[in-house]
């Protein structure tokens, strides 16, 4: 306890966390619901560290889960007529089910093959939503009938409490015995496997977990939008964004990917004004954070002293 | 004062490729018995442990722990049945602290256990206390020095509780005081009752430590026994020292030219903590051949990386009179350093021809096909075997055509690493010859590293002797047989598999 009161991650978040909460009180409703959208995001995010950062695996396609989790829980919606609780639970098993039948294979391949899996995986998830258009909406989307909720301040406050919580368990799972069974599996499987671990059964675990809170933030998110599209959440600009995300806030942090996230949004947002220019900046900012900082914002601020 | 038998293999035999690597190899280990795997660097003995654990599969044999069949488990399978390594290179984890990967090893292989059990931190504390990393166990691995990551590596074995300890090199890069309170670790594990293999390179070292050794040469049992009985077998002798000692020598011409090709001096390389190389000087004259002698981990591999441009190093290297610092390792290669290392580094997937054309892809095609009927003269086999995808070619042959690569850049210096690695006696007279025949036909000058002294000795100009990254000795060979023969031939240090007819 007296080491979790000494670190200085738990002071970082709870200063960012205090900030968070009083924004609604002077914010617009529209600069709250760029952050709602990059509060989603930065759940995205978190989940993809877990992945790439303890796990050691690259999922090009964190878009497939998202995508399975929004428009599993918006056809539930639709065609069904189920609440949002209920769209959301199968939005995630969705999501579960799709991201196992995907990893079990692709586990068994070794170095830069899982990752192409994953990115074809979202390939052929958008094509399938083209081709049912007449279930999906195809590239035009389809909307949900109910939403989260209209008020702007109510669907930030959704959003916070649900980063809040995702990044709690989140957090909490890459600091436990789990999250150190994972790392030595992701640095050196021979070893891990020396150790006595099964390094794929870990894998997979830590791949379904990822999945659930991908798919759960997905369908949260079309619920918030009350609408989902092959645009806003399963195009691999996106999954290239949450990506980018991911490694600016800082790899195996778990919280850097979500500020990660939200700064990546809110920059987007900031410079909208640049026009075509904005991408551009956006990018070029990312790719030197990248580059000088290859462990991240939050990876350097913590880490500065970790010999490489 | 030994137990029932822990671990039995039988027949076991193990193939890359066109390379045998285990041959039909068998031995028992009892409970509270150290049995030593020695042999050359490349004699199969890093193989056998990785088949013990799991982690290469065999083409045939038995792995028995207790007397249950453990050979086609996977690895943490055979982990948790009881069978521990300590590899000789591992990645701890890098930002946690000592006490977390020693807590690592202690973890079930559960999902759902994710709190540690509150015994997981006292067991943890006290074997870090018992490996002697009491004072660092709050520190993170990149702040501890070499040994004690070796002992921390060793707290993780500890931590399982193996009934068998699978332990590949530990003394390796150890300064003395350390080789004693690793020995006493090892022999704590023996009085626990744990039966322990442990593979090196040197008898002498493990000699006072073992039970009992086993001598391998090319993948085969050659010998087994107490380690005194093995050293002074006159067949091990044979076999692992060769036969006498010959110059074929090159008279003449060579040293008179008072230029230096390649001109090395103060060179030291730092690998982290370890030291790999230290002052080394050393100069070779152009159309000369210069053996760079030394065991395993002398740093021969460390002298020619440098060289190369392939790590950072502290002194001075000269090619041409050229400084070779500020260059690339694409570079030096180009202004005629050409390595042909250790591993070969063939593309495996590419046939023999494809090979050896991208070794001469900046030759004009007319010099290229000169250059690739003298290297079909030179090295007749790889005529024949043109076509031939280069992974599925004998040990031998890939070391051929990895330095027929090599000549087909016509390099300036060649440097061969180890090319006897892992050979046979009929392979090394082979090479041997075409080493000869190069010679005789092209001025080429060459930097020769080897363990193998009867390899190396016959065509050298000039030795040097590296030991524990320092040269030790430099002179002629016929002065090397009067002076240093007597001190490396007396004493069974590692010395490979020469001619075992």
């Amino acid at each position: 306890m007296r080491r979790l009161l000494r670190s200085r991650l738990l002071w970082i978040a709870v200063l960012v966390l205090g900030v968070a909460a009083v924004l609604p009180l002077w914010l617009s409703a529209y600069v709250l619901g760029v952050l709602t959208a990059g509060y989603y995001f930065g759940v995205f995010a978190m989940s993809w560290d877990l992945l790439f950062g303890f796990a050691g695996e690259v999922n090009f396609g964190p878009t497939f889960l998202i995508g399975l989790g929004a428009y599993t829980a918006a056809i539930v919606n639709s065609r069904l007529g189920l609440g949002i609780p209920w769209c959301v639970l199968a939005g995630v098993a969705s999501a579960l089910i799709g991201g196992l039948l995907l990893a079990i294979p692709a586990l068994r391949l070794r170095g830069p093959y899982f990752g192409l899996v994953t990115l074809v995986a979202v390939l052929l998830l958008q094509n399938a939503i083209v081709i049912f258009a007449g279930v999906t909406g195809g590239e035009i989307g389809m909307t949900v009938p109910d939403v989260l909720s209209l008020s702007a301040v109510t669907n930030y406050w959704y959003a916070l409490a649900f980063l809040v919580i995702c990044a709690i368990i989140l957090f909490g799972l890459s600091r436990s015995a789990m999250g150190l069974i994972l790392q030595a599996s992701g640095q050196d499987p021979m070893e891990a496997q020396a150790l006595g671990f099964n390094v794929t059964k870990h894998k997979l675990m830590a791949f379904s977990i990822s999945a659930v809170f991908s798919g759960m933030a997905g369908a949260m998110l079309a619920f918030y939008m009350g609408a989902a599209s092959v645009g806003t959440l399963i195009d691999i600009s996106i999954a290239v964004q949450i990506i980018i995300a991911a490694v600016l806030g800082g790899r195996r942090t778990i919280l850097g990917a979500a500020l990660g996230a939200v700064f990546l949004i809110g920059a987007n947002e900031l410079l909208r004004p640049l026009g075509q220019l904005n991408t551009f900046v956006v990018s070029a900012l990312a790719l030197a954070v990248i580059l000088f900082f290859p462990d991240g914002l939050l990876g350097h601020a913590l880490h500065r002293k970790e010999a490489k | 004062m030994t137990g029932p038998v822990r671990l039995e293999v039988r027949g076991l035999t193990k193939r890359f490729g066109g390379l045998v690597a285990v041959k039909n190899l068998g031995f028992d280990i009892r409970a509270g018995e150290i049995l030593g795997v020695i042999g050359p660097n490349g004699s199969g003995k890093s193989t056998v442990m990785k088949l013990i654990m799991g982690i290469e599969r065999p083409n045939a044999g038995l792995v028995k722990l207790e007397g249950e069949d453990i050979s086609r488990w996977p690895s943490h399978r055979i982990a948790r049945a009881g069978i521990g390594i300590v590899f000789q290179h591992s990645r701890p984890l890098r930002r946690q602290t000592v006490l977390e990967n020693i807590k690592l090893a202690l973890l079930p292989d559960s999902l759902w256990r994710l709190a540690a059990h509150p015994e997981v931190d006292v067991n943890a504390r006290s074997i870090a206390e018992r490996v002697g990393l009491g004072a660092v166990m709050d520190q993170v691995p990149s702040a501890l020095s070499f040994g004690d990551l070796r002992r921390m590596e060793m707290a993780k074995a500890i931590a399982r509780h193996p009934k068998v300890v699978l332990l590949d090199e530990p003394f390796a890069g150890l300064a003395a005081v350390e080789v004693a309170a690793f020995s006493e670790l090892i022999k704590r594990f023996r009085d626990e009752g744990r039966a322990v293999l442990l593979v090196d390179h040197n008898v002498k070292s493990v000699a006072a430590l073992v039970d009992r050794v086993l001598v391998m040469c090319l993948g085969e049992n050659i010998a087994e026994g107490k380690a005194e009985d093995v050293m002074s077998s006159e067949k091990v002798r044979h076999v692992y020292l060769g036969g006498k000692l010959e110059h074929v020598g090159r008279r003449e011409e060579t040293s008179n030219a008072q230029e230096h090709l390649l001109e090395v001096a103060g060179l030291g390389v730092h690998y982290g903590k370890a030291q790999a190389l230290e002052k080394i000087s050393l100069h070779v004259h152009e159309g000369e051949f210069v053996s760079v002698v030394g065991l395993n981990g002398a740093g021969k591999t460390s002298l020619f990386n440098a060289i190369s441009g392939l790590v950072p190093y502290a002194g001075e290297i000269n090619f041409r009179g050229q400084c070779l610092r500020s260059m690339t390792a694409g570079a030096v290669a180009r202004n005629g350093v050409v390595q042909c290392p250790e591993t070969r580094e063939l593309f495996g997937d590419m046939t023999v021809r494809e090979n050896l054309d991208l070794g001469g892809h900046h030759l004009p095609a007319s010099s290229r096909a000169r250059q690739l009927a003298w290297l079909f003269e030179l090295f007749p086999v790889l005529e024949e075997r043109q076509a031939q995808m280069s992974r599925t070619l004998s040990g031998g042959e890939q070391q051929m055509l990895a330095i027929a690569r090599a000549l087909m850049m016509q390099p300036g210096l060649l440097m061969l690493d180890e090319p006897t690695l892992g050979l046979a006696p009929v392979i090394l007279q082979q090479l041997s010859s075409a080493l000869e025949k190069l010679r005789k036909t092209v001025k080429t000058t060459i930097l020769l590293g080897e363990q193998n002294v009867t390899f190396a000795l016959p065509h050298a100009d000039r030795i040097y002797v590296l030991e524990h990254a320092r040269i030790v000795w430099e002179g002629t060979p016929q002065r090397f047989v009067a002076e240093m023969g007597a001190v490396y031939f007396d004493d069974t240090e590692a010395h490979p598999c020469a001619d075992l007819q």
